[in-house]
């Protein structure tokens, strides 16, 4: 018999940990909605972003300036390389290669993703380093319902914070503001949009500045959990099937499907993981997106692909 | 001047057919063919430069033609029926673990029945090609979700088959013989009692699996068979409507593909590696193929060569660049500096040649014909 203590707290964990996924994914929805690039280099993003703000901190820091200040000043350096590459992978990939096929786009991207992986490493170094930014230690829950309480990581509580603000945000910016509705206008149609003299390339540069700073959002958090280094690349990886399992057109079902892979993955791993060898956190979301994919291949969220000859 | 196809007349239906209707095409080939099969071998069994070590063959050749034969498995399903795999290093997997334990000796204790299913090690031969099917099996059955998603979607997908069986071969230590470090040993290479073992041997044995492949492979999608996969790479509705069987195509492309792949990941780990972790077939594996397969051309049997070889020759390049010319960059300088080249002579090829280097050499040879006229 499972104690449902226990099964709360793998389920709360697995959630939390599903809304660090859906940092990631958010990246990729946005990009993948205003330009139809499906971007592999949101990793190599989060990584670029994560090493400039630690390593900026760090020097700050060591010149012995409060730490406020140093957070603002870091913030603000990673903020600007974000944009920076930004403009340099719209100026020199993406802008040039308008009207390929998806399959080139895709592929052109994941060559952006070993230069941004190599640049970063190169100028900020390429060792595991720790950033503290929120707390984390646990907390422990109804204490008084289940024998030991429910621990719950103070971490997690603030990326999903962190997450619910940045979804409400770009959900104002994409509703509310000029250049958002500029952004949806592109996502619907390039050339529509170009006609009625909204600018295409710089539209596409702010899609991947905001891509590049939900990246460096998504970096705090990796970041204070793992410590920034280049294996987060890999688990930017997994915001994939999240993406699947979501819809790629949608943000909510970016967040939804963060929290079923997050939640999925820690239950199955925590109980069904003993009896067939364990790691199975290793394959669960992508076997999950297939099933999904299997009943509903637009996703949960995402728009009926509609084909016509 | 030189290259011209005027004055050679097509008498027969049979010869308007060939695979190489231009005369010059058929010598070059055969050139080609009579140095990588003679001459090398010769030059490396008497040591002549450049083959004066084994340097070339080991880490050039021998591991270009195994990847040269993934990419060519990789071609089929990406290039020729459109459905684009990240899954291809799972493939190479499946093949090199399932040869392995048919050369070694499949034994499965079916402890709840009261009895096991033992076979005797099998002929090297035999477990390459089998351990191929094997390959073709799971291919077609991680194929069935193309039938209902395609593009993007689909590389996800496969992405599945990659973990998965990334995590399969790490974890069941059947796979393994139980092996307590995770690695494998290959058997012995004997071939109908000929031993495989130097290098110029083993190159030999990757040559013919190579040749014998790819002209089968350039036969097939001739064929009935690739005509269909390339209306449902262009466009699957309206090749449905022209009365193609997706599940068939679809279906068909996976398995060939898978094959292919397969054999190319036993001669991976027989030949090349000798002896192989899973680590061998990871996802970076996966990205690499496709790599080759669109720097090289998609849907070209000879863009998987070129591709195979810019991959595998440029990283190694630009790894010799800094220390011939006496440059003291520290080695993870040089890592990093190879990662941004290579990033971003990638970006570059895919804009400036977007149908990679097949287009390149098809530009190439119209230009060789009007040569020195060209009006």
């Amino acid at each position: 018999m499972i104690a449902l203590g226990q099964f709360l707290e793998v389920l709360i964990g697995g959630l939390m940990s599903g809304v660090l996924y859906s940092l990631v994914a958010l990246g990729y929805v946005l990009i993948f909605k205003a330009s139809g690039v499906f971007n592999f280099a949101q990793g190599a993003m989060v990584l670029l972003a994560g090493l400039a703000l630690v390593r900026s901190l760090d020097l700050v820091v060591a010149n012995g300036l409060p730490l406020w200040v140093a957070i603002v000043l870091g913030i603000g350096f990673a903020a600007v390389i974000m944009a920076i590459a930004a403009w340099l992978i719209e100026r020199f990939v993406i802008g040039p290669l308008v009207n390929q096929d998806a399959l080139t786009l895709f592929m052109s991207t994941i060559g952006v993703t070993f230069v941004l992986e190599g640049a970063a490493e190169m100028i900020f170094g390429s060792d595991v380093y720790p950033l503290r930014l929120f707390p984390t230690d646990a907390w422990f829950v109804f204490e008084g319902l289940f024998p030991g309480g429910i621990l719950i990581n103070k971490l997690d509580v603030w990326g999903a914070l962190i997450a619910s603000t940045l979804v409400a945000g770009l959900a104002i910016f994409f509703q509310w503001t000029r250049i958002g509705r500029a952004l949806r206008a592109v996502a619907d149609d390039h050339l529509a949009a170009q006609s009625v003299g909204i600018p295409i390339s710089w539209i596409w540069f702010v899609v991947w500045l905001v891509a590049g700073l939900v990246a460096l959002v998504a970096a705090t958090v990796w970041g204070t959990k793992l410590g920034v280094q280049f294996s987060i690349t890999f688990l930017a990886l997994k915001a994939l099937p999240v993406l699947i399992i979501g819809g790629l057109t949608s943000i909510p079902g970016a967040i939804a499907g963060g929290l079923i892979v997050g939640a999925g993955e820690k239950i199955s791993e925590v109980f069904l993981g003993p009896s067939i060898g364990g790691g199975i956190e290793y394959w669960f979301a992508y076997v999950l997106a297939l099933a999904v994919l299997l009943v509903r291949p637009q996703g949960l969220f995402g728009e009926r692909i509609i084909e016509r000859i | 001047m030189l290259y011209r196809e005027t004055g050679q007349f097509k008498t027969t239906y049979t010869e308007d057919m060939a695979i190489l209707p231009i005369r010059q095409d058929r010598i070059a080939l055969g050139i080609l063919l009579g140095i990588a099969f003679i001459g090398v071998p010769l030059l490396a069994t008497f040591h002549i430069r450049p083959f004066g070590s084994d340097y070339l063959l080991w880490a050039i050749l021998l591991p270009f033609l195994v990847l040269a034969l993934a990419a060519i498995g990789t071609n089929l399903l990406v290039g020729y029926c459109g459905q684009i795999s990240l899954g291809s290093g799972a493939f190479m997997a499946i093949g090199a673990y399932s040869a392995y334990k048919l050369g070694t000796g499949v034994h499965i204790p079916l402890a709840w029945l009261g009895f096991a299913i033992s076979m005797p090690p099998l002929p090297v031969l035999a477990s390459i090609l089998l351990g191929g099917l094997a390959a073709a099996g799971v291919g077609i059955l991680f194929g069935i979700p193309s039938l209902r998603i395609k593009g993007l979607y689909l590389a996800v997908a496969t992405l599945a088959a990659q973990f998965f069986f990334d995590w399969v071969f790490l974890r069941v230590p059947w796979f393994t013989n139980y092996a307590p470090s995770g690695s494998v040993n290959a058997p012995e290479l004997n071939f109908f009692g000929m031993v495989v073992r130097t290098p110029v041997e083993r190159y030999l044995l990757c040559l013919t699996f190579v040749t014998v492949i790819a002209v089968l492979a350039k036969n097939l999608v001739r064929g009935n068979l690739g005509r269909q996969w390339m209306a449902i790479r262009d466009m699957d509705i309206a090749a449905e409507l022209i009365g193609i069987r997706p599940l068939y195509a679809k279906l068909t492309a996976f398995a060939v593909s898978s094959f292919i792949i397969g054999v190319a990941g036993a001669l991976w780990a027989f030949v090349y590696l000798g002896s192989w972790e899973p680590l061998a077939f990871s996802i970076d594996r996966s990205l690499e193929l496709l790599f080759m397969v669109i720097i090289g051309g998609l849907g070209s049997i000879m863009g998987s060569f070129v591709g195979a070889a810019f991959i595998l020759i440029v990283p190694i390049m630009l790894n010799l660049i800094p220390t011939e010319l006496g440059v003291p960059l520290s080695t993870e300088t040089i890592t990093h500096l190879e990662f941004i080249i290579f990033g971003s002579l990638i970006c570059y090829l895919l804009i400036k040649e977007p149908h990679g280097f097949a287009r390149l050499i098809s530009i190439g040879k119209e230009k060789l014909r009007l040569w020195p006229f060209p009006y």
